[in-house]
């Protein structure tokens, strides 16, 4: 009982932050430069391990596609595999786990530490709320990254998998048959999929981990505790709308 | 008590306009956390451009009662009102100018000294970057540390960061100023001047200042009214004289704590709690 207490307090704040932080939508215009200081530290900083994550995880898809395919006489359609699991599935998904253990536990952290020295108190008393500072351009920046990151994630992947199809001895087929039929079986449609998903992971994971890091009461030792739980929070809600968002596109 | 017997000037230097300093009404005010009740039926007001000094062992409900004047905690029964307004409510925030001075400082560790104050105008979008500048170096010229504009909270020490989180309130240009242990953990002579800098300010910008403090000699000598808080319940109110010339043992006690380690205190609560 007290655990579906705890789950639907969570709930009830995070709709409670969301709401408060939409009604100052109309400051956004104002918050240029702190909308454009959480662009670059969702988008720019999280680059690097979403290439490197995204081109080794195409390069896996493609040997593990060879390797089944190659019995099958299949080879071919290793591309296609490719293209649609990075668009659809892989590229939204690991995107948004990492966007999670990078992004959400530091913005965590940094609005726990706020709210247990006071930071946000102070802000209350200077008639600055903190949703409007703290939560929307967060939220506005990570609507506008997750696409630019899905379509960098995607893009690399592709390529991984393409070096590997060529380079791999026991798959050994050509970039250009390779992409063909990546191009022939990956809609336009697969890859907007996509970044749906990925907006909708990326906006419930700054949200939950906004709430999370607000609603942290006690010292330092609750600061550690609130970026764990707002980790985990984050992958059980990326798992479990996966599922549905999926559904819902199909 | 006459409110203006309190302002000995009427007009604030930032704003040039005649003072807007409020009154504060504290009525019944009982606030429980779970089984444990901080603060018993505590009433009393301030009057506008009076200093009022809230005094009482740790523990017992200070910073609560401070925290429930700002607006930022909720009583569990009673009302507290600012200029007759819930302070709890945005309305009230936006149409008064509640300012707190946090025991720690409070001030925002990713923004420097100067950000630090520069942030409330900014955002309340009172004047130009220009305009803000000056208000922001006068602020820290009148408390003496116009030179830490460019570090960092980290880099200041312990008396300058009770002075930055000072002028950051007076930037917003007050009406009701709240000091929350402004002297704690500081040297004689910089509690000295800070009670002093709690005086002055109270004479340049007649605001109301409420201060929650330990603090004796402060208490007794900037205050215009002091209230002892004892366990959650206010159990005196009156000038530092009237204070003084008090024969309640509990406040002659706390007043003037005299060490006698032939008689120590914990020894005769250990026997009145085993009794």
């Amino acid at each position: 009982m007290k655990q579906i207490n705890a789950v639907l307090e969570g709930v009830g704040s995070a709709v409670q932050l969301l709401l408060r932080s939409l009604s100052y939508a109309g400051t956004l215009p104002r918050q240029w430069a702190r909308f454009i200081e959480q662009c670059y530290m969702i988008g720019y900083t999280t680059l690097p391990i979403v290439s490197i994550l995204s081109f080794f995880i195409g390069t896996v898809l493609a040997l593990e596609a060879g390797y089944s395919l190659q019995d099958f006489g299949a080879k071919e359609y290793i591309g296609s595999l490719v293209g649609l699991s990075m668009a659809r599935e892989l590229g939204p998904m690991m995107t948004a786990v990492l966007l999670a253990g990078r992004v959400g536990s530091a913005i965590t952290a940094e609005l726990a530490s706020m709210t247990v020295y006071q930071e946000i108190d102070a802000l209350t008393t200077m008639n600055i709320p903190a949703p409007k500072i703290l939560v929307l351009p967060r939220l506005a920046a990570v609507l506008v990254m997750m696409p630019v990151l899905i379509i960098i994630s995607n893009i690399v992947g592709w390529f991984g998998g393409a070096v590997v199809a060529r380079y791999v001895s026991y798959v050994g087929i050509s970039s250009e048959a390779y992409f063909v039929a990546l191009r022939h079986f990956t809609k336009f449609k697969d890859v907007i999929n996509g970044m749906e998903k990925a907006e909708v992971f990326g906006f419930v994971v700054v949200l939950v981990c906004c709430s999370i890091g607000l609603n942290t009461r006690g010292g330092p030792r609750e600061i550690g505790a609130s970026v764990t739980r707002a980790v985990v929070v984050s992958l059980i809600l990326i798992l479990v709308l996966d599922y549905f968002v999926t559904k819902v596109l199909m | 008590m006459d409110a203006t017997q309190f302002c000995s000037k009427t007009r604030n230097p930032f704003t040039g306009h005649e003072s807007d300093a409020v009154n504060v009404r504290v009525d019944n005010l009982t606030k429980r956390y779970g089984s444990l009740t901080v603060l018993k039926n505590v009433t009393f007001n301030v009057i506008p451009g009076e200093i009022f000094v809230m005094m009482g062992p740790s523990g017992s409900g200070k910073s609560v009662l401070l925290r429930h004047i700002a607006g930022l905690d909720f009583p569990t029964s009673g009302t507290v009102t600012v200029d007759g307004k819930d302070p709890t409510l945005e309305s009230t925030r936006e149409s008064i100018r509640v300012a707190l001075v946090f025991q720690a400082g409070a001030l925002f560790n990713s923004l420097s000294v100067y950000d630090n104050l520069a942030l409330y105008p900014r955002e309340q979008r009172s004047g130009d970057e220009a305009a803000i500048r000056q208000k922001v170096m006068h602020a820290l010229k009148i408390l003496s540390v116009e030179g830490a504009a460019n570090q960092f909270p980290s880099e200041l020490s312990g008396g300058m960061k009770k002075r930055v989180s000072i002028a950051r309130a007076l930037v917003m240009e007050p009406q009701l100023l709240l000091y929350d242990e402004p002297t704690s953990e500081l040297d004689p002579v910089m509690s000295a001047t800070i009670s002093e800098i709690i005086a002055t300010l109270k004479n340049e910008y007649s605001v109301t200042s409420v201060v929650v403090t330990h603090d004796r000699a402060l208490a007794l000598t900037i205050s215009d009214r002091v209230g002892i808080l004892m366990a959650g319940k206010l159990i005196t109110l009156g000038t530092p004289d009237e204070l003084k010339k008090s024969q309640d043992p509990r406040i002659i006690d706390f007043l003037n704590p005299t060490i006698d380690v032939n008689h120590p205190r914990f020894k005769k609560l250990e026997t009145t709690e085993t009794s």
